[in-house]
C-alpha cells in the first residue's frame, strides 16, 4: 500500500518541478499544472504517512529515510500553506525539485517499509524530531524566498526590464514572508532541541556534533529575529544570515545519518 | 456578406485626420442608431487612434454610403483615401485584434478594452454583432490573461510605479516626497496616486508653488533644505526640478538610513540634468532610477510586448474560428428547425388520419403509439441534424442549409429572430 502511494506522489511532485521550470520560462498554463502536481503529491504523501503511522506500533519515521520523508512532506506542507500562490510559481521552482530529489532518495533509502519498534519512545521522537524536522522545513522555505529575493534584489540592482515583469512578488513582500517563516520555525527549533536535552538528561549521554551543528542554527536563527526586531536588519544582509542558517541546516540533515543512524 | 466593417485608424490616417472624425460616446450611439434604422444592427468604435463601424444585416452597402457621408461632413474632408473595409471574418478578427490590443500604438494597451464594451453597449445590437462583440471582449481578457503582453510598463512614468510596485508591493500607503513642482513630476505623481501611494511633501525652490501642488494632494510643502529629513519618513522620493546641479549627495542618504530601521527606499529621478547622485544607488536598500534608466526598461518592456504578440494572435485567431462556427451554426440552426417542424407536422396529421381507427385502442396504447412515432421521427431525423451541425462546423453550412431546403421544400426563415436589441 505504501509502495503504491509513494510513486505517485513522487510522480506528482517531478511533474511539478518540470511544469514550474515551463511556467519560468513561459507562465500559464504550467504554472496552473505544477500547483496542481504540489496539491496531488501532498495528498498522496499524507496517505503514506497515514499508512505508516496506522501500521508502525512506535513512531514510523525513526530511520534516516523515514525522516527525510517526513523533512519532505513538511517542506511540502509549509511551501503549500504559505507560497502556492500564482505571484510564487517561483518559489516552486526552488522547492519542488530538491524536494522531488529529497524523497526519491529517502524512497530508495527504504522510507515506504513500515517501522515496528525503535529504540526511542514515541512520544519523545514526536517532540524532539516532529519539531526540529518542522523547524528546518520552514527554515528550508525561509531560504527559498531569500534566494528569490536576492535575485529579484538584485534585478533591480542591474536596473532589468524583467524585474517589473510582475511575476515575483514585491522586496517588502519575501522578505516580510521570510521573517515570519522564521518566527514560527525558531520556537519550534527551541521545543525541539529542549525535549533532546531532557531526555540527554534523563538517559545520559554526551553533546555530539550535530547536536552542536543544531545548536549554532538555533543560534543564527534567533540572532536573525532579534537583529531585524531590534538592529532593524531586513533585506539582502537578512536573506544572507537566513542562507547561513540553511545551510548549517544541510550540514545537519547531512551529518544526521552519520551520528544518528551509524 | 453578414458583417462588414468601414473605418479608419493610426495605421492609415494622421492625427490631424482621426480628430476630426473623433466621435464621444453619445455620437457613437447616434450615428449607429441611425444605420442600424437601414441594416438592422450597427456599433460605432471611436477612439484617439480609430473611428470604425461594425454593420450587420441588410442594406449594408446603403448604410456604409450613408455613415460615410456623414463622417466626411463631420471632418470636412474627403475620407475614402484613409477608410478601409473589411467583411465578414476579415471584420471580426479585425474586432478581436483591436480588443487585445494588437491593432494599438502601443501593443497590448489595457484601455481599447473598455472602449470597445463602451461601444458595444452604446450601439445598436443584434444578434450577430452581439455575439461578435462579446466574443471579442471575451478575446481581448483572455490575451491579457493568457500572455504577458500587458504587464509591462509602456510609459517612463508606469514604469517608474511598477518598480515602484516591485520594491514595496501594493502602493497603498506609500509615502512619497515629490521634487520640484513642475507638469512632468505632477504627471508622475499622479501614477503613483492612481495605485495608492500617497504624497506626503512637495519640496520646491519656490515654496508657494509647493505649497500649491502639495494642497492639491493633500500633503505638506517643505524646502529644499529639509528633503534630508524628510528621508527618514518617506518611502519613494521623485524628483524634476531645472536645478543645475545635485539635491542628495549619497551621504546624504547615508545618513538617513540608520533611521529607516532597514525599510527600502526608491529614487526616481526623471530631471535632466539629474537631481540626484547615481552612487545612492550603491547603498543597500536604495534604488535609483533616472530617466535613462526608465526609458531603457519601457524599450524593453515594450519589446517584451511585441513577443507576446505572436502568443496573442494565435489566440485572437481561435477566438475568430469560434465566432466563424458560431457563424455557419446560425446558418443551419433554422433549416434543422424547419426540418423537425414538417417532420412533427407530418407525424400529427398521420395520427389525425388514423384516429379512428385507433379509437378502440385503449389510452395507453394510444400513447404508445404516439410515442413510438415519436420515437421514429427522431431517429430518422438524429443523423442529418448531426450532419448538418459538422457542417456547420466547417465552411459548408450554408451550402447544406440550401440543399436542406430545396429537398424538403422547407421555407427560408434564417432571417427569423435577427431582431436588432435596440
Amino acid at each position: 500500500m505504501a509502495e503504491l502511494l509513494f510513486w505517485p506522489a513522487l510522480l506528482a511532485y517531478g511533474e511539478a518541478a518540470v511544469a514550474y521550470a515551463g511556467n519560468a520560462r513561459n507562465p500559464g498554463r504550467a504554472g496552473r499544472l505544477a500547483t496542481w502536481g504540489v496539491r496531488l503529491g501532498w495528498l498522496l504523501q499524507t496517505g503514506l504517512l497515514a499508512v505508516q503511522a496506522e501500521r508502525s506500533d512506535g513512531f514510523p519515521w525513526d530511520t534516516w529515510a523515514g525522516s527525510l520523508n517526513l523533512f519532505v512532506w513538511l517542506v511540502v506542507t509549509a511551501y503549500l500553506f504559505w507560497g502556492c500562490r500564482t505571484r510564487y510559481r517561483l518559489l516552486g521552482l526552488a522547492v519542488m525539485p530538491p524536494a522531488a530529489v529529497l524523497l526519491l532518495a529517502a524512497g530508495l533509502g527504504g522510507a515506504t517499509s513500515t517501522h515496528t519498534g525503535g529504540v526511542y519512545s514515541s512520544t519523545f521522537l514526536v517532540l524532539h524530531v516532529g519539531l526540529v524536522l518542522a523547524a528546518f522545513a520552514g527554515f528550508t522555505l525561509a531560504a527559498g524566498l531569500a534566494v528569490l529575493y536576492l535575485w529579484q534584489e538584485r534585478r533591480l540592482k542591474h536596473r532589468r526590464a524583467g524585474a517589473v515583469l510582475g511575476r515575483v512578488p514585491s522586496l517588502i513582500t519575501l522578505d516580510t514572508l521570510e521573517a515570519r517563516v522564521v518566527a514560527f520555525a525558531v520556537p519550534a527549533l527551541t521545543g525541539g532541541i529542549v525535549a533532546g536535552f531532557v531526555r540527554l538528561r534523563s538517559h545520559g549521554g554526551s553533546v555530539d556534533a550535530l547536536m552542536g551543528v543544531t545548536l549554532a542554527t538555533w543560534a543564527i536563527f534567533t540572532g536573525y529575529l532579534v537583529l531585524r526586531h531590534g538592529l532593524g536588519w531586513r533585506g539582502r544582509r537578512a536573506a544572507y544570515l537566513v542562507l547561513a542558517g540553511f545551510a548549517l541546516v544541510v550540514v545537519a540533515r547531512l551529518g544526521l545519518p552519520l551520528t544518528h543512524f551509524a | 456578406m453578414n458583417l462588414l466593417l468601414v473605418g479608419t485608424s493610426h495605421r492609415v490616417a494622421p492625427v490631424e485626420l482621426r480628430e476630426r472624425v473623433a466621435l464621444d460616446l453619445e455620437q457613437c450611439s447616434e450615428l449607429a442608431r441611425e444605420v442600424a434604422a437601414v441594416t438592422g444592427e450597427a456599433v460605432c468604435l471611436s477612439t484617439c487612434n480609430r473611428t470604425e463601424l461594425y454593420l450587420a444585416g441588410d442594406g449594408l452597402q446603403e448604410a456604409v454610403e450613408q455613415a460615410v457621408a456623414a463622417l466626411a461632413d463631420r471632418s470636412g474632408a474627403d475620407l475614402r483615401p484613409v477608410l478601409y473595409r473589411l467583411e465578414d471574418e476579415a471584420a471580426a478578427i479585425h474586432l478581436f485584434r483591436v480588443a487585445a490590443g494588437l491593432d494599438s500604438m502601443v501593443p497590448g494597451e489595457g484601455e481599447i478594452l473598455g472602449q470597445v464594451r463602451d461601444a458595444f453597449e452604446a450601439g445598436a445590437t443584434g444578434p450577430l454583432l452581439d455575439r461578435l462583440f462579446s466574443q471579442a471582449l471575451h478575446a481581448g481578457k483572455k490575451v491579457r490573461t493568457e500572455t504577458a503582453i500587458a504587464e509591462s510598463p509602456a510609459s517612463v512614468s508606469s514604469a517608474a510605479a511598477a518598480l515602484a510596485e516591485q520594491v514595496f508591493g501594493d502602493l497603498s500607503g506609500c509615502r512619497v516626497l515629490l521634487v520640484g513642482a513642475g507638469k512632468i513630476g505632477e504627471l508622475a505623481a499622479r501614477n503613483l496616486v492612481s495605485r495608492g501611494a500617497v504624497i506626503a511633501a512637495v519640496a520646491n525652490r519656490s515654496l508657494d508653488k509647493a505649497q500649491e501642488l502639495a494642497g492639491g494632494f493633500g500633503g505638506r510643502a517643505v524646502s529644499l533644505d529639509d528633503i534630508p529629513g524628510e528621508l527618514v519618513r518617506v518611502d519613494v522620493v521623485l524628483t524634476s526640478t531645472s536645478s543645475p546641479g545635485q539635491l542628495l549627495s549619497r551621504a546624504d542618504v547615508a545618513g538617513a538610513l540608520p533611521g529607516r530601521k532597514g525599510r527600502p527606499l526608491f529614487f526616481i529621478d526623471i530631471a535632466v540634468p539629474r537631481d540626484l547622485d547615481p552612487a545612492i544607488h550603491e547603498l543597500d536598500g536604495c534604488y535609483l532610477y533616472d530617466i535613462d534608466d526608465l526609458e531603457s526598461v519601457v524599450a524593453q518592456s515594450l519589446a517584451g510586448r511585441r513577443r507576446e504578440a505572436g502568443r496573442a494572435e494565435e489566440i485572437v485567431l481561435d477566438e475568430a474560428e469560434r465566432f466563424r462556427a458560431w457563424q455557419a451554426s446560425r446558418d443551419v440552426a433554422p433549416a434543422i428547425a424547419s426540418l423537425r417542424a414538417l417532420a412533427e407536422e407530418i407525424r400529427e396529421s398521420e395520427l389525425e388520419r388514423a384516429r379512428t381507427r385507433l379509437e378502440r385502442l385503449s389510452e395507453a396504447e394510444r400513447r404508445a403509439v404516439e410515442a413510438v412515432t415519436s420515437r421514429i421521427v427522431d431517429k430518422l431525423l438524429h443523423v442529418p441534424t448531426v450532419k448538418m451541425k459538422e457542417a456547420a462546423a466547417g465552411a459548408d453550412g450554408a451550402v447544406y442549409a440550401d440543399a436542406l431546403r430545396h429537398l424538403f421544400g422547407l421555407g427560408d426563415d434564417a432571417a427569423s429572430g435577427r431582431h436588432p436589441r435596440q
